[in-house]
């Protein structure tokens, strides 16, 4: 796989731990479940190396509102491209808990689906590994749609206000 | 009207180039059809059973006489000459080729037209009271809010892969004409506790649905204040994104959602959301936006005339067809001597909500010449002309007819709304065109008609009640038994603001059988009605039995 984050291709530090008995190494930024989250939490609070936890679709933020600022990166994984949950869950993690660290989408999500997913607050996608032609695709699907009528914090001006703006 | 601005034109424009390239993807073999379908349905395209069907948005119903003319040379260029317009106050292209689309897309484009939402787990078109703004019984024209919510739900990063479809409704009069209890939202403008003088905002419901769980909306908000609107319905719309099922496509929708999780708990977890987005800017819209919008629909510069109209009222006692005309499809206008002119789209025995792209030009020209050159699209497939000088009224009637387009039946039996069913539809079970062709030629002798009085037939051909059968006041329902086209009757639907779901009242009659079955029930209730009852108040009275004991006992 390949991470596009803020854009840009750049090289993924994390490992993703799906299996909640691997051994969680202790010099790398790594990802772990919520249940192992909720198994392990007094065994995690000597960790120093960074933590991100990963939010299935039918797992929302209240989860693990409590203990966001523990995170260094949330993943939210997308079963399939049409559910949409995480949209929301993006969304909230950003406006309702102010959370200011990465949120990577995971999972099977389209090339369509980039703008909105960076509109709601995902900062890095995790992406089948390009070639030169995909990486233009990117871009392009980042950059197809420049108007915007909702503000959804993330830091681009909706119609609705551009429009009275000076 | 609303007209686009830099930004909105630019969005549709980059939408069609966007959708462009995923067609040259899709052609290419880069997308796969699963990949495709939700980008195309989030475009209007549909494969139907014999070819790509295309469905055009008409925000809230309304078209300006030079965007009537597009659809017609779209109709010529790209189609087989003729277009239907929906449910949904939309227009659909049953025969564009794939490599086309987005040629159609550029042509409309120009006309600050698009298809963006029309289909797809997405908000959709937004749809109104086809009356707004010129309804004597409207307490404020809920246009420059459709357009809002319309703007609003364009793209919306986090809404545009629901668990399913999404509907909008929205009236400004406590007269439903908009079927708003029957959409996922619907949104009726009243006043606030002041009277009068209180300020004006929204009743707010959510569930209703037709499809095969028919539902009335619920009200979750008395008033909601207008500042607040897009607030709420994030609130309520991330609620549903988020707890929405999604295991199985048929308990997808909010409906569901309201209805298994109970309409009370359902309206606090709303308002427990809310409660974060209520006094956030983000969601406001600035009141000189608001404003701004709402100039479109301010009125018309309208001439000061008589109530009454001498040369109507003599060419209506004169000419008896142009009476029954003026009796059925001219509508009170507020101001005095116009009048609201529903065009019929429902020639006896034709099919329900088509027109053809000559008869669309000739629309587009009797809009500019009578009308102020807009139109508007009702949810029962009708056409309006809003602004008729009541003087005009007997010219524009024979013009009508020039072009087959003056049959005088609005809210009578041959006046039917129909899904495009099994002559179309890859999901349907029946055919339903032919069927309400049928019962249209059995019960449209005008003077029957006119005797029978208000009736509202709905027909679908299939459980998905794209025809709305379930609030007909005679349903009729196609349903496939064994591989052969069988049709259930409903009695008692109600799409109005006395919203009521149709009772199935018995099994159902065979292709052959069941127009007969519909005159049935027609004179069942010729037979027992009493002075000057319609067809609804008397089944209200009298219940399904006798209508059922006619129908069956013969057996």
């Amino acid at each position: 796989m390949t991470l596009i984050k803020n854009g840009e291709i750049v090289t993924d530090p994390w490992v993703r731990l799906d299996d909640d008995d691997a051994p969680l190494p202790e010099d790398r930024p790594a990802f772990i479940t919520v249940k192992r989250w909720q198994r392990d939490r007094e065994a995690l609070a000597g960790r120093t190396a960074p933590l991100g936890i990963v939010l299935d679709s039918n797992e929302p933020p209240s989860l693990i509102a409590d203990d966001l600022a523990r995170f260094e990166a949330v993943a939210l994984r997308f079963p399939k491209f049409n559910d949409g949950r995480a949209f929301s869950y993006a969304c909230l993690l950003r406006d309702r808990y102010g959370f200011k660290g990465e949120v990577r989408a995971v999972g099977h999500i389209l090339r369509d689906q980039l703008l909105f997913l960076q509109r709601a607050g995902v900062d890095a996608m995790e992406v089948a590994a390009p070639d030169a032609r995909a990486k233009a695709d990117w871009r392009k699907a980042l950059a197809e749609i420049s108007v915007y009528y909702q503000s959804t914090h993330d830091g681009r001006t909706s119609v609705f206000r551009l429009r009275h703006q000076a | 009207m609303y007209r686009y601005d830099t930004y909105d034109q630019t969005l549709v424009t980059e939408r069609a180039a966007q959708f462009r390239d995923q067609v040259k993807r899709r052609i290419a073999g880069e997308l796969t059809e699963e990949e495709f379908r939700p980008l195309r349905l989030m475009n209007g395209l549909y494969l139907q059973l014999h070819a790509y069907m295309l469905r055009v948005a008409v925000p809230y119903g309304l078209l300006s006489s030079e965007q009537m003319r597009k659809l017609a040379h779209i109709a010529r260029r790209y189609d087989r000459g003729y277009g239907h317009f929906t449910t949904r106050q939309n227009i659909q292209y049953n025969w564009p080729k794939l490599e086309e689309v987005p040629d159609i897309l550029d042509e409309l484009a120009d006309v600050e037209m698009h298809a963006i939402q029309t289909s797809g787990n997405c908000i959709r078109n937004v749809t109104a009271d086809q009356f707004a703004g010129v309804a004597p019984d409207e307490i404020e024209d809920p246009r420059p809010y459709a357009e809002i919510v319309r703007q609003w739900s364009t793209l919306h990063p986090e809404f545009s892969y629901l668990p399913r479809k999404f509907k909008f409704a929205l009236t400004g009069s406590p007269i439903d004409r908009a079927a708003v209890r029957f959409h996922d939202i619907g949104l009726i403008m009243k006043r606030g506790t002041n009277g009068s003088t209180g300020q004006i905002g929204f009743t707010v419901l959510v569930g209703g649905g037709l499809g095969r769980t028919p539902f009335v909306g619920k009200t979750i908000r008395e008033f909601l204040p207008k500042k607040d609107l897009l607030s709420y319905m994030t609130a309520i719309m991330r609620v549903y994104n988020m707890l929405g099922r999604r295991d199985n496509m048929f308990k997808a929708r909010i409906k569901i959602q309201v209805h298994e999780t109970g309409a009370e708990k359902f309206t606090e977890m709303v308002e427990e959301e809310w409660s974060h987005l209520k006094d956030d800017p983000a969601y406001e819209v600035p009141e000189a936006e608001i404003e701004r919008i709402a100039a479109f629909f301010r009125p018309p510069a309208y001439e000061t005339l008589q109530p009454t109209v001498p040369d109507f009222e003599e060419k209506r006692l004169a000419d008896p067809q142009f009476a029954s005309w003026a009796a059925r499809n001219v509508s009170e206008h507020k101001v005095p001597g116009y009048g609201i002119v529903t065009i019929s789209l429902k020639p006896v025995g034709g099919i329900p909500g088509d027109a053809t792209a000559d008869q669309m030009d000739v629309m587009a020209d009797l809009a500019d010449r009578y009308s102020l050159g807009e139109l508007r699209v009702t949810h029962e497939q009708n056409l309006v002309l809003a602004d008729v000088k009541k003087s005009d009224l007997f010219d524009l009637w024979q013009d009508l007819n020039r072009a087959e387009l003056g049959t005088p039946n609005i809210g009578l039996a041959s006046d039917i709304i129909c899904c495009p069913g099994l002559d179309y539809c890859a999901i349907a079970n029946a055919r339903s065109i032919p069927i309400a062709q049928q019962i249209s030629r059995r019960l449209g002798d005008l003077k029957l008609q006119h005797n029978i009085g208000d009736l509202r037939i709905k027909m679908s051909g299939c459980i998905n009640a794209c025809g709305h059968h379930h609030v007909g006041n005679i349903g009729v329902l196609g349903v496939d038994r064994k591989g052969e086209e069988y049709y259930q009757i409903t009695l008692g639907g109600d799409a109005s603001e006395d919203a009521a779901i149709g009772k199935i009242v018995g099994p159902a009659f065979s292709k052959d059988t069941v127009v007969d079955a519909v005159a049935t029930v027609v004179n069942t209730y010729l037979g027992v009605r009493e002075d000057g009852e319609t067809f609804i108040q008397t089944y209200r009275r009298i219940g399904a039995k006798p209508f059922k004991e006619r129908l069956y006992d013969a057996d």
